[in-house]
């Protein structure tokens, strides 16, 4: 119950930071990443602000032997990079850019009740969706074939 | 758009806060397309602490909206179809590479995650790039 409560004040809080800091303005996420036209670097901020707050929990973390409310840290623990990581940012970039919405703006975003933010939640779930139908297929194809490989 | 700093810091601080608490009291990483995933594709035990967060981000736009509503109906200057294929391309890239300004961009960077920079890197790049062809090769802005 207390980690319920927690995680519905950290989107509260989460969703408040995103809507002051410009991120749920589409223009304003634009304006950030036009480097060669009209820059405003305003939302450099947002992220040296949320790091600023962030980082010294997040080292903590590296320390500690488990969260305050909760059993266990559920951390990534893979240190390797491979194409799969490169890829997928460089898609999310794409659309990022493309739209001006990220998906924590774009799902605040859908209490203004937009065509865009409506547009764009949609087709984010069903890309969620079809990634997951191929990892699905692939688990699956992994797991037939253990019996050959490594 | 007018340079916002006061504001832009102010944001970022009450994000930093947010993810600050996930991390240190349920020990989680508050990572937006990651939490969303998981409620997408649902597994036993992953489901209503990501159902509250997500929310509390509705109950979190709802203030918005009536405290300060130009944040949330800011008209989008992007043609419908193009929305929709951004959306695609974000969900499933955010999938792909596990994680998205949140998740990487804000939790990665502050624990020093070498995927997680080289991620952001990677997404700024090429969210400048969709930028460029978008409002200045495609839209005619010079």
């Amino acid at each position: 119950m207390k980690q319920k409560l927690v995680a519905f004040v950290a989107g509260v809080v989460f969703a408040v930071g995103l809507g002051i800091s410009g991120m749920t303005n589409p223009a304003k996420v634009i304006g950030f990443l036009d480097v060669t036209g009209a820059w405003d670097p305003s939302l450099a901020l947002v992220m040296a602000g949320a790091i600023g707050v962030h980082l010294g929990f997040a080292q903590w973390s590296r320390k500690a032997k488990r969260p305050l409310w909760a059993d266990a840290f559920v951390l990534p623990e893979r240190a390797d990079v491979d194409v799969r990581l490169i890829a997928g940012a460089a898609l999310f970039g794409l659309g990022w850019g493309t739209a001006g919405y990220c998906p924590g703006p774009a799902l605040v975003s859908l209490v203004g009740l937009t065509s865009g933010a409506l547009a764009f939640c949609a087709s984010m779930v069903a890309g969620i969706a079809v990634f997951h139908a191929f990892a699905g297929a692939r688990r699956e194809r992994a797991e037939d074939s253990t019996s050959t490989t490594i | 758009m007018a340079f916002t700093p006061v504001s832009a810091l102010i944001g970022g601080a009450l994000i930093g806060a947010s993810a600050s608490m996930m991390l240190a009291l349920n020990g989680r990483i508050a990572g937006i397309s990651g939490i969303l995933g998981g409620l997408v594709r649902p597994q036993r035990g992953e489901v209503s602490w990501r159902a509250t967060f997500l929310a509390g981000l509705l109950v979190g736009g709802v203030l918005l909206a009536l405290a300060y509503p130009s944040a949330l109906r800011a008209p989008s200057a992007t043609p419908i179809a193009l929305t929709v294929l951004a959306g695609l391309l974000v969900g499933f890239g955010t999938q792909l590479g596990g994680g998205c300004t949140s998740g990487h961009g804000v939790c990665g960077i502050s624990r020093f995650s070498t995927r997680s920079i080289l991620a952001t890197m990677t997404f700024m790049a090429t969210g400048a790039l969709a930028t460029f062809v978008v409002q200045h090769v495609l839209g005619g802005k010079s």
